[in-house]
């Protein structure tokens, strides 16, 4: 396999516009599978949450689960979508070893949800931010497949495997596909809008409640679907599908790649072939996938075990009601009411910690503390583990409760990142660590003052300086006495204590 | 013992003069005698019959009886599910196959205590209309082992014909019940689309099947179907509404009055096709009808004519898809290719269902597949859903004029087994009258109209009633059948050969 050609992002867009078309499937957290009533529980023994139905054994029949039907209307009517007076579901025909029926379950052209739109921020040079229009074709509902573990290869692929095991743990959980039209117009910031359209999706989802929403555990996966157009054309060009792309730097990177890839081929004269592409974290590139030609042909028929399902407008009309703050219009609203600046609102949404902070906040934290402790510490510690913000085992509890540490005078901003140290490592609560670290700052006058008569010895040449009135010089002493105590000094009665000795 | 009908051994169990053990040896007895020339079954459970048998009389004895049928034994299509028996669809590909669940229609039996004797023979996943398309072998009809019991479900037909067993289950695609009750002397019912579960019933094509009695007399029946029917929240097509009082329907019936009640005679289901002996049996129960006080009319159905095509557009549209799921990953047959070192998934798949399908399967198979293809699905599936609505308002006019529509229920009497197997035109062509019912979901009933008179072999009528109407089934065939029984000095089985002195060597009677 020769190695891809890749153009520079910046000359890609010179001469080529690009196209970008994002499904999304959002795995949902409802009790019982879609068409059955076995757990959807996350990590079980394998086989053990399966029926006749989600099998697929000769006779089951499917009954569409009205809770998944009620998270999808939430998810269209938050997406601004019509939601469908009449739908059915469809079968989607084709052989796989994880499909138990050989078809999927599915819907085709009857979504449940069609035509709505989601307005997507991305930053621009100014600090203001620039929103974009994500149109949303159709947000539907579908089964899961099983799962292959295929056993005895290097790469844990089919290709070299001794043999498959299929675990059908997951054939039937629900799941929601959401899908874009094409995102045409957006030039250099289309690998931004990606990532931007996936997080505040994400986002969206978290705040409906209607999936776990983890990334990294396949509970919300993107394809990415991208096409070069030349310059000013308007045709659209044939597009590659990347697929399970999982995390949100990811979907950046992927539309990234495949615009520099694609602009590649095309400037050598070829074609792109109509194909999925597999993405690899590791090396943050694409590979080929199968090649989707118009051949395949899936013989979609409206599933006929089903009755349509025909949602009344009461119950959507309920269900509308139930509908958390828009995001847009919550930024706002958390904006003005953290008093954050621009630059520290879109930073904040930026790493996505607006959730995070806000929990921190209501759990008493002021707005800074909460935006600083997260936006620096636990983000930095975040990337290091390279995993999402929300996947730190430290919770917005605990970081309130670190703060008010901290402003109580038991520790200081320099013995608190030793207490986050303790959270990641799993060792208890932010009281305990302190505790069982002995992290607490002293403010006992018999030990303290024994320190600063230390520093004064010490230090003659400054202590006559404070003497003289030069009050700032006390700087000097305190860090002594810092120094000595490893930190756990009350620097405010350190200070006093100085003066007092040297008035 | 035998001959009794169901109600006959239900009432003599309640009289205490017999017990459900005597009753289904009785039975089992019978199947060990004739069923090696019938070949209606194609697993016998004389064990499990034997033992839920005696918990029917334990029961009893304690006066605490699950239903009005409790004890009485039946014969159930290998197309449903039942835990721990096997399970074939009469196709190798599910050989040896043990369901580990009971299909709902199969659960509500053993809930009223019918012991189950075994699973009957079939046309290879319902596909057929002579049983011999079943992959274990043939039925044969009892009235003359050389000749077809109908199909798809011979098995259940033959076996209540042959005094087997007093009751069966069938199921009805396209004729399925109602066929082989007519080619039998046999009655059978397709009840309205979604008034039996169809949870654990191996799709055919799922819009259009449904399960349903097959037994001896209308009001056996009748007490069939109110065990096995109503609503089933395992299956969403079924409905949600209580069932109307079938038995008191067919008794209310069995007394002869049909005053005021308006027979529809369709145009385009007679004439043309249809042989002779059939058509006159036809208009003696239609005669029959009006004596007992019937009013009649002729009512016509244009778009019937195209039921047929629009059946073989659908139904293997449907299979096609149903019969994916048969791979080998999970279950039944295992195939591996002879010619392949390390098969993939899908070479095993594919050499599994080259060996495990039959002609017939593969036929439709190819032909759904076809049909849903891209590019062809508007001028095929697409039409032939416009025309199965058209033929739903032919329906629904034909009942503003008449309560129930009558026909006969096949063109033609048995024919000899073989001669239409390499014919599947001439085969589908028996499901002409049968057809339109299944495509609109509407009940329909056949009930024996005599011998023709030119090979002496058995002809039925076929009642029909608008959806949810099952009840008007039962009342007019009930009245047909007394009428006739009348005329008959007794049932038509009774003109039916004796199997006891067959030749077993030949399998053909002497």
């Amino acid at each position: 396999m020769t190695a891809d050609i890749l153009v520079p992002f910046d000359e890609v867009l010179e001469r080529y516009d690009p196209a970008l078309g994002l499904e999304v499937h959002v795995e949902l957290n409802t009790a019982s599978k879609m068409f059955c009533g076995c757990p959807t529980e996350f990590g079980a023994e394998p086989n053990t949450q399966v029926c006749p139905t989600c099998l697929g054994l000769p006779g089951a029949m499917p009954v569409v689960n009205r809770k998944a039907v009620e998270s999808a209307i939430r998810i269209g009517l938050a997406l601004n979508c019509e939601i469908a007076e009449w739908c059915r579901f469809a079968r989607k025909n084709y052989f796989y070893p994880d499909m138990p029926k050989n078809f999927q379950t599915s819907q085709y052209d009857e979504p449940i949800a069609f035509e709505g739109f989601m307005d997507v921020t991305v930053p621009t040079e100014d600090g203001e931010g620039e929103t974009f229009r994500v149109e949303i074709e159709r947000a539907h509902m579908e089964e899961d497949t099983g799962k292959s573990l295929h056993v005895g290869g290097a790469t844990g692929r089919i290709h070299g495997a001794e043999y498959s095991l299929v675990d059908y743990n997951r054939a039937g959980i629900p799941l929601i596909e959401i899908v874009t039209k094409p995102i045409i117009g957006a030039g250099e910031k289309a690998p931004e809008i990606a990532k931007a359209y996936v997080a505040q999706l994400r986002e969206l989802i978290v705040a409906l409640g209607v999936s776990d929403a983890r990334m990294d555990q396949g509970s919300i996966r993107a394809d990415v679907n991208l096409s070069l157009s030349p310059k000013g054309s308007g045709v659209l060009g044939t597009r590659t599908e990347t697929k399970n792309v999982n995390s949100l730097r990811s979907v950046e990177r992927a539309v990234r790649y495949e615009m520099s890839r694609h602009a590649g081929v095309l400037d050598e004269g070829q074609k792109i072939l109509q194909e999925t592409r597999h993405w690899h974290e590791d090396t943050g590139i694409t590979t080929s996938g199968r090649e989707k030609s118009d051949a395949e042909d899936y013989r979609y028929f409206p599933e006929p075990d089903l009755v349509p399902v025909a949602p009344s407008r009461d119950w959507v009309e309920e269900l509308r009601g139930t509908l958390p703050e828009n995001p847009t219009q919550r930024r706002a609203r958390l904006q003005a009411e953290w008093g954050f600046s621009d630059l520290e609102m879109r930073d904040t949404v930026g790493a996505g910690a607006l959730g995070l902070v806000e929990e921190t906040i209501a759990a008493g934290a002021t707005p800074q503390a909460a935006r600083k402790w997260w936006l620096s510490d636990m983000a930095r510690r975040a990337n290091e583990a390279g995993v999402e913000l929300t996947a730190l085992a430290v919770t917005p509890v605990d970081v309130a409760r670190v703060q008010a540490l901290v402003d109580e005078g038991k520790i200081n901003d320099k013995l608190a990142r030793q207490v986050f140290d303790g959270l990641l490592a799993g060792e208890g609560t932010p009281d305990e660590i302190m505790e069982a670290r002995g992290l607490a700052i002293v403010s006992d006058d018999g030990a303290l003052g024994a320190a600063v008569d230390n520093a004064i010895a010490a230090n003659p040449d400054v202590a006559d300086k404070i003497r003289d009135g030069k009050v700032a010089a006390a700087g000097a002493l305190i860090g002594a006495v810092m120094k000595e105590m490893r930190g756990q000094a009350d620097a405010g009665r350190v200070r006093e204590l100085i003066l007092e000795k040297l008035s | 013992m035998i001959r009794r009908t169901a109600a006959e051994l239900a009432d003599a169990l309640a009289a205490g003069e017999t017990t459900s053990v005597e009753i289904t040896r009785a039975h089992l007895d019978r199947i060990a005698e004739v069923d090696g020339a019938v070949h209606a079954f194609l697993h016998v459970d004389a064990e499990g019959a034997l033992a839920q048998a005696a918990a029917a009389d334990e029961r009893r004895a304690a006066g605490a009886p699950a239903s009005a049928l409790d004890g009485v034994p039946i014969a159930v299509k290998d197309v449903l599910a039942t835990q721990g028996l096997p399970t074939t669809c009469g196709s190798k590909i599910l050989e040896g196959w043990v369901p580990p669940y009971d299909a709902t229609v199969v659960a509500r039996l053993k809930q009223a205590g019918l012991p189950i004797l075994g699973k009957t023979n079939m046309d290879e996943f319902a596909m057929g209309s002579s049983t011999e398309h079943s992959a274990y072998g043939p039925t044969h009809n009892p009235w003359d082992l050389d000749r077809i019991p109908g199909g798809s479900g011979g098995g259940s037909a033959a076996a209540v014909a042959a005094f087997e067993a007093p009751l069966a289950i069938g199921t009805d695609t396209g004729g399925s019940i109602r066929q082989p009750g007519a080619v039998t002397g046999t009655v059978g019912v397709k009840p309205t689309y979604g008034g039996v579960s169809r949870y654990g019933l191996v799709a055919l094509a799922n819009s259009l099947d449904q399960a349903g009695p097959v037994t001896r007399t209308v009001l056996d029946s009748a007490l069939l179907h109110e065990v096995i029917g109503g609503h089933d929240p395992l299956d969403s097509t079924s409905i949600d509404q209580p069932l109307p009082s079938l038995v008191d329907a067919a008794r209310h019936g069995a007394a002869g009055d049909l005053t005021g009640v308006r027979i529809g005679v369709v145009k385009e289901l007679g004439g043309e096709g249809y042989q002779a002996g059939v058509l006159a049996r036809f208009q003696e129960s239609v005669d029959l009808m009006v004596k007992a006080g019937a009013e009649v009319v002729e009512v016509s159905c244009p778009s019937f004519v195209h039921a047929l095509a629009t059946y073989y557009l659908i139904l293997p549209a449907e299979a096609s898809s149903n019969l994916a799921k048969f791979d080998a990953m999970r279950y039944g047959l295992r195939v591996l290719p002879d010619d392949i070192e390390n098969p993939s998934a899908e070479e095993v798949m594919r050499a599994t269902r080259d060996a495990g399908f039959g002609d017939e399967v593969k036929r439709r198979i190819i032909l759904g597949t076809y049909a849903l293809s891209s590019g062809y699905y508007d001028a095929y599936y697409g039409q032939a859903q416009k025309v199965r609505t058209l033929i739903s308002r032919d329906f629904a006019a034909a009942f503003e004029k008449a309560d129930v529509l009558v026909s006969p229920t096949a063109p033609t009497t048995a024919f000899k087994l073989g001669e239409k197997l390499d014919d599947p035109i001439a085969m589908y062509l028996n499901d002409l009258a049968t057809i339109p019912a299944n495509l609109a979901g509407v009940p329909g009933i056949s009930v024996p109209s005599g011998l023709a008179d030119e090979d002496g072999l058995p002809a039925g009528v076929q009642i029909l009633a608008p959806a949810l109407a099952d009840d008007r089934l039962y009342r007019v065939g009930a009245a047909l059948e007394a009428a006739l029984l009348e005329q008959w000095g007794g049932p038509l089985l009774d003109k039916a050969p004796d199997l006891d002195k067959l030749d077993r060597r030949s399998g053909v009677s002497r």
